[in-house]
């Protein structure tokens, strides 16, 4: 393919104008341009866009992944009909908007809390800091395995724990329906609040010293140094973390499925787990697509929404 | 990183101290999931059941062992009969009334986690730095754009993606294979490698280059024998992100690999004993397949901040 | 000489049991669910490799990841199995989506008869469409869920005093639902040998297809029924009939009052390994593990006994059990046929069940010892005498996620009434049906 784009394009570029002027040795950096971004959009096109637009063009169908030899029946919008007519599926996604919000919220004011508390820079900050940072890096399928085992509610270290601090007998996380959806949100906590900590961080260390020094002349207390010249600056890191970890938590399968299945009854199904069930378990390749172009109308839709935020806050 | 000076004016001795305290305090926290797991790794099985949860008890490499072979429950009448166990490992397993029947399946799992993660890595580093030099050295029509679609590849939920690319690799025969999962995981990586990349290419004065052409060199010349060089550190530092995420990655490999090419995290929740999951041999292979990352997140933690914001944020 | 004198005669032996097509060094790859019967057919396919050459290679997957892992397998059109055992509910889609290879004319050629089967088995494991004599499957392991009971607790003089005095009758296996709930209200947070021990461990799991096979248990014997008329469809007054409304009920009355702590997603493994561990006094599990169970150091030998599924409006247990079958997409399809026709031989059968596995052949089961063989072998056969099975559609899978969903909502997360639930299955299943084209 690459040769292909070689032959093909780079002799324009060499006889054109530009290869006049330059010294018209080698390739032209026109020919070297193609040459260098043609593979990675082929291959992004090969392995991105057209199955996009081909789940587009299934979610239109009642195709079914299992059933080889049924005819494709285009059915218009009746998938997408269901979808949004269907409580379930405004279930899920009220779920997978509960735990986004929910886990963004928290960790928020964590990692703000943490990155505060790092930046006085005592000593064995820079040690500490790093094992902070340890769980963002794990595989979340493994994280959510070994937490399942930390939830056992008689067995499992974390209800010991707390029942250290107040007898409140075993705790089943898991399995209570109130209790599921917070264990998400703490497991979720845990891995990520060092994310938001450490934008915060850059955030704090992007700010000159000179500013509080002002503040200190003009004698502002610590609660107005903070709140006019400390957030005001870290607020487009600390809204750029959100938007990266908002998409992440918005397309959560992997670590929930492994703690909680979607359990108990339908408290933690996300929008991805009902999905995977939608298209890998009931094989209803046709309404799973659909979902997915919604989930992915969505995702694009709030994050530029959001973008415009950000944008508006950096000015 | 030399970042001491910023922060409110400085912190008293006191203030440091009551920072240093919370902060090491969660630090501690954080750590007593990873610890939990690695020490239920040198449990027995029914240790690691035990209520209410050990925290001394005697070691074993029981987990270990388990981890890595199938066994099977004999009478003890049959396990006399085969004479003196030959290892010590034989010895560890016949204490249970087991013989061992052969090698389970997670060195295999694991090894298709090295071939696929270094495979993915190196296309995508590889095709990731032609197209980043590119993007920051040439005029690139619709550049913005190409840059955005790049990244918005990511933007989707892996579920989603995973629909038609089940579809088209049944096709092409790439379902389970090797091959299918490095080109997916590249494509997935593509855009983190070459925004990460495109922001170090962009730290290298043009000038150098330059000066490179003026001497003779051509336009590729200059890339391979001056740029590259200099860019050593970020494809490094690139090539380590790309691998934990290869590496980490659950969704795609549950859906779309089996008998053959299927990775480490689909695996591990799934090592069962007799009865239920085994705890031990999970802790185990969790521990075995977390130390890389943890020793790359520690050799990393300058670099993370760019990393884990494709490089929107430098430092 | 010497060794062509021995490729001779092993040749001659391979002719005995025609084998002559078969290279010596073919390998074929099995798969099915990994737990205990599966260790017993590694045992088991050792005499196959011995007479054949043919090599085993075995890919057994965890049950609540089998359906998921092995049905996209198949769909993808995958050869890492030659030889599949599947569950029961798949052969209506391994026949018509040609997953599965026709046996016909195999069965015919090698003088395989179905009537050599339990008929129950081969209506459930072998047939499709079902009652027609079209065989995907060779029936290779009858199941059914029972009960397991903690027979030393059940016989200790204090124990059966204080039953007595609370429910005014002796302790016994119950025989009725209504029994159940008592015994295990019995046991719940009871000190037993110092130690607080639970009810009953039951499957209540949501991923997969465990609380389906659970509230079964309770919904077959109260009269629930999936349609009408077999074959109609017509599900309205069957599936949310009073009487299946009532099983539900009384499903998640036992959840309520019996299991343990943290029991919200619970199957085969975790019942076994609550039982096991001592903190119940009873558990629901498949037959298929309790050869296992009989031989265990901790709760084996006199410790533990078996009792049929409870009835109420009448008798009936939940099928498991699972055919073996040739997958289209082998390359090795010789080999596995002549896997399966060895296995059918019921010398093979009767190690079979010798070594822990359910074989379903009559040399077996009409075996005038067979119900005193061992102390489940009759409970087994009483057992697969009124199994009813989920549905065997080729859309099951949708059918069982829609079921799985609306059990464990109310059940487990005790949202809505039984009837909401069972209403709104009915509404989940009729659009997969008129999806389907069947409505």
């Amino acid at each position: 393919m690459a040769q292909n784009a070689e032959q093909g394009l780079a002799v324009p570029g060499a006889g054109g104008l530009r290869g006049g002027l330059r010294r018209a040795r080698g390739l032209s950096d026109r020919a070297i341009t193609v040459l260098f971004i043609a593979p990675s959009v082929l291959l992004l096109l090969a392995i991105n866009i057209f199955p996009l637009i081909w789940t587009v063009y299934l979610s239109f169908t009642n195709y079914r992944a299992n059933q080889p030899g049924r005819e494709i029946k285009w059915i218009g919008t009746r998938n997408y009909e269901r979808l949004l007519g269907s409580e379930d599926v405004w279930g899920y996604l009220q779920a997978t908007a509960n735990f986004v919000v929910w886990t963004m919220l928290i960790q928020v004011l964590l990692g703000l809390g943490l990155a505060l508390l790092i930046n006085r820079n005592f000593r064995g900050a820079p040690f500490w800091t790093t094992i902070i940072l340890i769980p963002m890096m794990l595989s979340p399928a493994v994280v959510g395995t070994f937490w399942t085992y930390l939830y056992q509610p008689q067995t499992g270290i974390f209800s010991y724990i707390i029942n250290m601090f107040a007898s409140v007998g075993p705790i089943d996380m898991i399995g209570s329906v109130h209790l599921a959806p917070w264990a998400i949100v703490i497991v979720d906590t845990w891995m990520w609040t060092p994310y938001i900590m450490l934008l915060c961080l850059a955030g704090l260390r992007s700010i000159p010293d000179y500013l509080y020094e002002a503040a200190e002349v003009d004698r502002a207390n610590a609660l107005q140094t903070f709140w006019y010249i400390t957030l005001p600056r870290i607020l487009p890191f600390l809204m750029l973390a959100v938007l990266f970890r908002g998409i992440e938590n918005f397309k959560m399968f992997d670590m929930v499925v492994e703690l909680t299945s979607g359990g108990p009854g339908s408290t933690t199904e996300l929008a991805s787990i009902n999905l995977k069930r939608e298209a890998f378990e009931k094989w209803r390749t046709g309404f799973a697509s659909a979902f997915a172009v919604i989930l992915f109308v969505t995702v694009f839709g709030l994050g530029n929404i959001y973008v415009k935020a950000l944008n508006r806050v950096k000015q | 990183m030399s970042v001491a000076a910023y922060s409110v004016g400085e912190a008293s001795p006191r203030q440091k101290l009551l920072a240093g305290v919370l902060v090491v305090a969660y630090a501690l926290v954080t750590m007593i999931p990873l610890v939990w797991i690695v020490l239920t790794g040198f449990k027995s099985p029914p240790a690691s059941i035990s209520y209410p949860p050990q925290v001394l008890f005697e070691p074993t490499l029981e987990g270990y062992v388990n981890l890595f072979t199938t066994r099977s429950r004999q009478t003890p009448e049959y396990i006399e009969s085969l004479g003196p166990a030959e290892t010590w490992y034989d010895a560890l397993v016949r204490e249970r009334n087991m013989v061992i029947t052969g090698k389970s399946r997670f060195a295999g799992r694991y090894m298709n986690s090295v071939i696929i993660g270094f495979g993915s890595t190196f296309l995508a580093v590889f095709l990731g730095t032609l197209a980043a030099y590119a993007f920051s050295r040439f005029k690139v029509p619709l550049k913005d754009d190409l840059m955005f679609f790049i990244l918005s590849t990511r933007m989707m939920p892996p579920v989603a993606v995973a629909i038609p690319i089940y579809l088209m690799y049944r096709e092409l025969g790439l379902s389970d294979t090797h091959l299918g999962m490095i080109l997916l995981y590249t494509a997935v990586n593509l855009s983190l490698s070459v925004w990460l990349l495109k922001g170090f290419v962009d730290e290298i004065p043009r000038e150098y280059e330059e000066a490179a052409v003026v001497d003779g060199y051509t336009r590729f010349q200059a890339f391979v024998k001056v740029v590259l060089p200099q860019m050593r550190a970020g494809i490094a530092a690139t090539a380590i992100f790309c691998l934990i995420f290869a590496w980490n990655e659950y969704a795609f490999a549950l859906l779309l690999t089996s008998g053959t090419a299927q990775t480490a995290p689909p695996f591990i929740p799934i090592i069962i004993g007799e009865g239920g999951l085994d705890w031990p041999a999970v802790a185990a292979g969790t521990t075995l397949f977390l130390v890389p990352v943890v020793v790359f997140t520690v050799l990393l933690r300058k670099q993370l901040l760019r990393g884990i914001t494709f490089g929107a944020v430098r430092r | 000489m010497k060794a062509v004198g021995f490729a001779a005669i092993a040749a001659a032996l391979c002719a005995g049991t025609a084998l002559p097509a078969i290279a010596q060094d073919k390998e074929i790859t099995l798969c099915w669910a990994a737990w205990d019967p599966a260790n017993a057919l590694v045992e088991l396919s050792k005499d196959f490799t011995a007479q054949s050459g043919v090599k085993m290679n075995f890919e057994f997957v965890p049950w609540t990841s089998f359906a998921d892992r092995m049905l996209n397998e198949l769909n993808s059109g995958g050869k890492l199995c030659d030889l599949m055992i599947g569950d029961s509910q798949w052969i209506g889609g391994g026949a018509t989506y040609g997953h599965y290879v026709k046996l016909n004319d195999f069965f015919d050629a090698e003088g395989i008869s179905m009537d050599d089967f339990l008929p129950a088995a081969v209506d459930a494991y072998s047939a499709w469409p079902k009652g027609s004599d079209n065989y995907y499957a060779l029936p290779a392991m009858g199941d059914a869920v029972g009960w397991v009971y903690r027979k030393d607790w059940f016989e200790k003089p204090e124990i059966q005093a204080a039953f007595k005095e609370e429910y005014g009758r002796d302790l016994a296996p119950p025989k009725t639902w209504d029994e159940l709930l008592e015994v295990g209200k019995f046991f719940q947070g009871r000190e037993i040998d110092g130690e607080t021990r639970y009810g009953a461990a039951i499957y209540t799991e949501r991923g997969s297809e465990g609380i389906t096979m659970g509230v079964t248990n309770a919904l077959y014997p109260y009269g629930f029924k999936y349609e009408n008329e077999p074959g109609s469809y017509d599900m309205e007054g069957a599936v949310n009939s009073p009487e299946a409304v009532k099983g539900l009920e009384v499903y998640k009355a036992l959840y309520e009052c019996c299991t343990p702590p943290g029991h919200s997603d619970a199957y085969m493994t975790e019942d076994l390994d609550a039982y096991k561990s001592g903190q119940t006094a009873l558990q629901m599990n498949f037959f298929a593990f309790f050869p296992g169970i009989a031989k265990d150091p901790e709760v084996g030998g006199e410790t533990s006994g078996f009792f049929v599924n409870p009835s109420a409006n009448q008798a009936a247990s939940v099928l498991g059990g699972q055919g073996i079958s040739v997958v289209a997409y082998s390359d090795n399809k010789p080999e596995a046929l002549e896997y399966i026709k060895w296995f059918a031989q019921p010398e093979v059968q009767q190690k079979w069940w010798a070594l822990g596995g359910y074989a379903v052949h009559n040399a077996v089961v009409e075996d005038p010892n067979f119900p005193e063989s061992t102390p489940f072998a009759a409970q087994f056969l009483e057992a697969m005498s009124n199994v009813k099975d989920f549905w065997q559609e080729p859309i099951y899978a949708e059918l069982l996620q829609a079921m799985q969903k609306r059990v464990h909502d109310y059940v487990v997360a005790d949202q809505g009434t039984a009837q909401e639930a069972l209403d709104k299955l009915i509404e989940d299943w009729t659009i997969s049906f008129e999806d389907d084209g069947k409505l």
